[in-house]
C-alpha cells in the first residue's frame, strides 16, 4: 500500500528524520493560512499516488499567501493521470544546492533488504540506474544480523559531504532503516535529499510503501486501503477476490492467480481485449462463484463473460450452479463462455447445458469463442 | 528417484486441525502420504482422520523419528513461528502453504532455513508432487502421473493446467514442484534446475513463471552459464498484465519497470529454452525437445 507523500512525512518525523515544516491543506484558505504561518512563501504539493505529478503540473511555487490561495484553487480538484487531487501539501520552499538520494527497498532477487544511495538524486532512480550505475551505492542487510556501521559508513562516505553533513546522514539513514523494517515497508524511499544553501540536509520528498500483507498489524493503514477501491473493486475484496480492473470488454474469471493470468492472455493472443482479472481463488463454492460472475455481468464494460475453471479443490458442479444463478439475474445481453475441467466436471457440464449453456474442454478453444462472440455484439 | 518428495517422505502436518490442514490431510492420505503426525498447540492428544495430534514438532519428533517433511497450514500470522520450531526440530524439508505472510517475516525465515540446511517450499505455494510416491500439498494429485518431466512453477492450477496435459501426452511428471508466489520464496528456479539436473529420472524441465521480480531471468542465466544438458521448455502467464497491478499474487506485479512478461520470454530465448504461447503448446513443445512424435 502506497502512502502520501504528507502520510510518509508524518512517519518521518516520527522516525526523527527532519522534514521541512509543512501542512495539510484541502481548501484554498487552508494553503493561504499555511503558507502564512511559514511566512509567505512556499512550494504547494498535490497529494496524488501516480508517479509524475511534478512534470504533470501539480507542484507549484507561491510567493505570498495570496499567491497560494489562487494556486491551490486550480490545484485542489485537478486530475493527475486520472487521480483526482483532494488535498495539498504546502511546506516551506528549500533551496537546493545538490540533490543526494537514499532508500530502502525489499530485493526480492537477493531476499534481503538493500540500501539504495547516490550522490546524484533527484531524477527516477530507474533512470539513474539506466544511465550510470555507477553512481549508486547498492548495500544489502542481512535480514537476520540488521543494519550495521560498516553499512552505514559505505553509504555516507560515497556521497562526498562534509563532517557535519556526514553525522546528519548517518542518523537519517540509521532511522529509515529502523522504519523500514517497524513498519513493514516494501519502500522508503527520500528522493531528493537535498543539500540546501546553508549545507543542511533535507528530505524534500518522501515516498512509503507498505506491505499489504502486514497492514494486520497496521492497523492504522488497513481502514485507509479499503477506502481507496472503486466500486466494483471493494465489492470484490469484501468476497475476497483478487480483482484488477482492465480496459477491454471480455471479463474474465478464473481460479488461480497464474491460470487466471494465462487465461487472459491467451484472449488477447486470439485478438480480444479482457475487461478485468478475476481470480475466484480455490474451493470456491456456487454462492461465491454466483458473487464473482453476477459482479462482471453487471460491468458495463463486459460484453461477454470468460469463466476458466480448472476443479482442483474447486468442483465443477459448484461453480456450473453458481453460473447458472448469476445468468439468470444478470445475463440480460450478455454470452457466457465456459471452460470446465476436474473434479465433478461431468456433473458441472450437465448442469451448465440443462440451463442452455455448453462447456469446453480446452482453454484455447474457449478463449477463440469469446473472442468471436465479442467481435460481433 | 524425483526431488525434495519420495516414497521415504514422512510427513507431520502443522495446524492439521484447522479446515484446510483436516481437509488436505485425508487427500494425502487418500494418494498415499505417509502422514505419520500432526500438530495443533494445545490439541495434543486428538486425533485428525487417524493421524495423532501433538503440540509441538518436537513431541512428534521424538514420538516418530522418522519424520522428515512438514507441511504447515497455520494462518499467517502464526506461521512464521511454525517454520521456525519445523526448522529447530530438526525437519528438512518445509512445504508452506500459508499465503499472505509479511515479506519481513519471509526474508528472515527464509535466510534461517538456508542457513540450517533446510528446504522450504513456498510461502503461498501449492506444494510438492512425486507421481506414485509422494503428495505433500493440496494438487488434485489425478491430474499428475509418474514420469519424466520436472515441473518447477510459480502459479498452482496453471501447474495443474500443464501437469494435466502432459499426463495426457504420456509423458508423467518426475516431480513438480510449486515453488510460491510471493516476491520472495524459500526455492527458487534455479534451486529446482539444480536438482532436477541432478535426477536421473527427470529427462526434461518444464518452468512456469509469472511477472514480477527477475526470477526467470537468473534462470535463464543460470541455463546459459552451465550448459544445462536437459531441456528447459517454459511458459510465462501475464503478457497483458498492466504495470504497478498486483495480479493475485503478492510476487506478481510489474513494479519500478521491471519484472515483465516480455523481459522473460525474452531472457528464456536468448539461452535456448523454448517458450510456449498457450500452456497446451508446452507439451507440443516437450515432444519436440524429447525428440517424440
Amino acid at each position: 500500500m502506497k502512502l502520501y507523500e504528507y502520510e510518509a512525512k508524518q512517519l518521518f518525523s516520527l522516525y526523527n528524520i527532519p522534514v521541512p515544516e509543512f501542512g495539510l491543506a484541502r481548501t484554498p484558505e487552508d494553503a493561504k493560512n499555511i503558507a502564512q504561518k511559514l511566512g509567505g512563501k512556499a512550494v504547494l504539493k498535490a497529494q496524488v499516488l501516480v508517479a509524475g505529478r511534478g512534470k504533470a503540473g501539480g507542484i507549484k511555487f507561491a510567493e505570498s499567501p495570496q499567491e497560494a490561495y489562487e494556486l491551490a484553487k486550480k490545484l485542489l480538484g485537478m486530475e493527475i493521470k486520472g487521480e483526482k487531487v483532494n488535498s495539498l501539501l504546502v511546506s516551506r520552499a528549500v533551496d537546493i544546492e545538490r540533490e543526494l538520494y537514499l532508500s530502502i527497498v525489499v530485493d526480492r532477487s537477493v531476499g534481503a533488504a538493500s540500501i539504495l544511495s547516490s550522490s546524484e538524486g533527484g531524477i527516477d532512480i530507474e533512470e539513474l540506474a539506466a544511465k550510470s550505475p555507477e553512481k549508486i551505492v547498492k548495500v544489502y542487510v542481512d535480514p537476520l544480523v540488521g543494519l550495521k556501521a560498516h553499512h552505514v559508513r559505505r553509504i555516507v562516505e560515497s556521497m562526498g559531504l562534509f563532517d557535519e553533513q556526514k553525522k546528519v546522514l548517518q542518523d537519517i539513514t540509521l532511522n529509515l532503516y529502523k522504519l523500514f523494517v517497524e513498519l513493514d515497508c516494501e519502500l522508503a524511499e527520500i528522493n531528493p535529499l537535498a543539500v540546501d544553501k546553508e549545507g543542511k540536509l533535507v528530505p524534500v520528498d518522501a515516498k512509503v510503501i507498505i506491505d499489504d500483507n502486514a497492514l494486520f498489524r497496521r492497523k492504522e493503514f488497513a481502514e485507509r486501503a479499503s477506502a481507496e477501491l472503486s466500486e466494483f473493486e471493494a465489492e470484490a475484496k469484501k468476497h475476497g477476490f483478487s480483482y484488477v480492473e482492465l480496459d477491454g470488454d471480455i471479463g474474465i474469471i478464473g481460479n488461480g492467480a497464474g491460470l487466471t493470468m494465462a487465461t487472459m492472455d491467451v484472449v488477447k493472443l486470439y485478438g480480444g481485449r479482457p475487461a478485468n482479472f478475476l481470480d475466484i481463488g480455490g474451493g470456491a463454492r456456487a454462492d461465491i462463484v454466483e458473487k464473482a460472475a453476477s459482479l462482471l455481468l453487471k460491468h458495463p464494460n463486459v460484453k461477454v463473460l470468460f469463466v476458466n475453471v480448472l476443479g482442483g479443490i474447486t468442483r465443477c458442479d459448484e461453480v456450473a450452479k453458481g453460473l447458472v444463478n448469476a445468468l439468470a439475474t444478470y445475463g440480460k445481453g450478455k454470452r457466457l463462455v465456459v471452460r470446465l475441467m476436474g473434479t465433478n466436471e461431468e456433473e458441472g457440464k450437465r448442469i451448465l447445458s440443462s440451463a442452455g449453456i455448453s462447456a469446453f474442454d480446452s482453454m484455447e478453444d474457449a478463449a477463440k469463442k469469446a473472442v468471436e462472440l465479442a467481435k460481433v455484439m | 528417484m524425483a526431488v525434495l518428495v519420495n516414497k521415504n517422505t514422512y510427513v507431520v502436518v502443522q495446524g492439521i486441525t484447522g479446515r484446510e490442514g483436516s481437509f488436505h490431510t485425508k487427500a494425502m492420505l487418500d494418494y498415499g502420504t505417509k502422514v505419520l503426525a500432526g500438530v495443533t498447540p494445545g490439541k495434543g492428544g486428538q486425533n485428525v482422520h487417524g493421524v495423532p495430534v501433538y503440540d509441538s514438532v518436537y513431541d512428534a519428533v521424538s514420538k516418530h523419528p522418522e519424520l522428515n517433511t512438514s507441511i504447515i497450514f497455520v494462518p499467517s500470522a502464526f506461521a512464521s513461528d511454525a517454520i521456525y520450531e519445523a526448522v529447530d526440530a530438526g525437519i528438512e524439508v518445509v512445504v508452506l502453504i500459508t499465503e499472505h505472510i509479511p515479506i519481513h517475516d519471509s526474508m528472515k525465515f527464509i535466510r534461517y532455513a538456508r542457513l540450517r540446511g533446510v528446504c522450504i517450499v513456498g510461502p503461498n505455494c501449492p506444494g510438492v508432487i512425486s507421481p506414485g510416491e509422494s503428495k505433500v500439498g493440496i494438487m488434485p494429485g489425478h491430474v499428475f502421473s509418474k514420469g519424466k518431466v520436472g515441473i518447477a512453477s510459480r502459479s498452482g492450477t496453471l501447474t495443474y493446467e500443464v501437469a494435466h496435459a502432459i499426463t495426457k501426452a504420456g509423458l508423467g511428471q518426475s516431480t513438480a514442484v510449486g515453488i510460491g508466489g510471493d516476491p520472495i520464496t524459500g526455492m527458487n528456479m534455479i534451486d529446482m534446475l539444480e536438482m532436477f539436473r541432478e535426477d536421473d529420472e527427470t529427462k526434461a524441465v518444464v518452468l512456469i513463471g509469472e511477472i514480477g521480480g527477475d526470477m526467470e531471468e537468473r534462470a535463464a542465466e543460470y541455463i546459459k552459464r552451465c550448459s544445462y544438458e536437459k531441456p528447459v521448455v517454459a511458459f510465462v502467464a501475464g503478457r497483458t498484465a498492466p504495470p504497478g497491478k498486483r495480479m493475485g499474487h503478492a510476487g506478481a506485479i510489474i513494479s519500478m519497470g521491471a519484472g515483465d512478461a516480455e523481459s522473460k520470454i525474452r531472457a528464456f530465448e536468448a539461452c535456448g529454452v523454448k517458450v510456449a504461447s498457450t500452456p497446451a503448446e508446452v507439451v507440443k513443445l516437450l515432444k519436440g525437445a524429447l525428440r517424440i512424435g
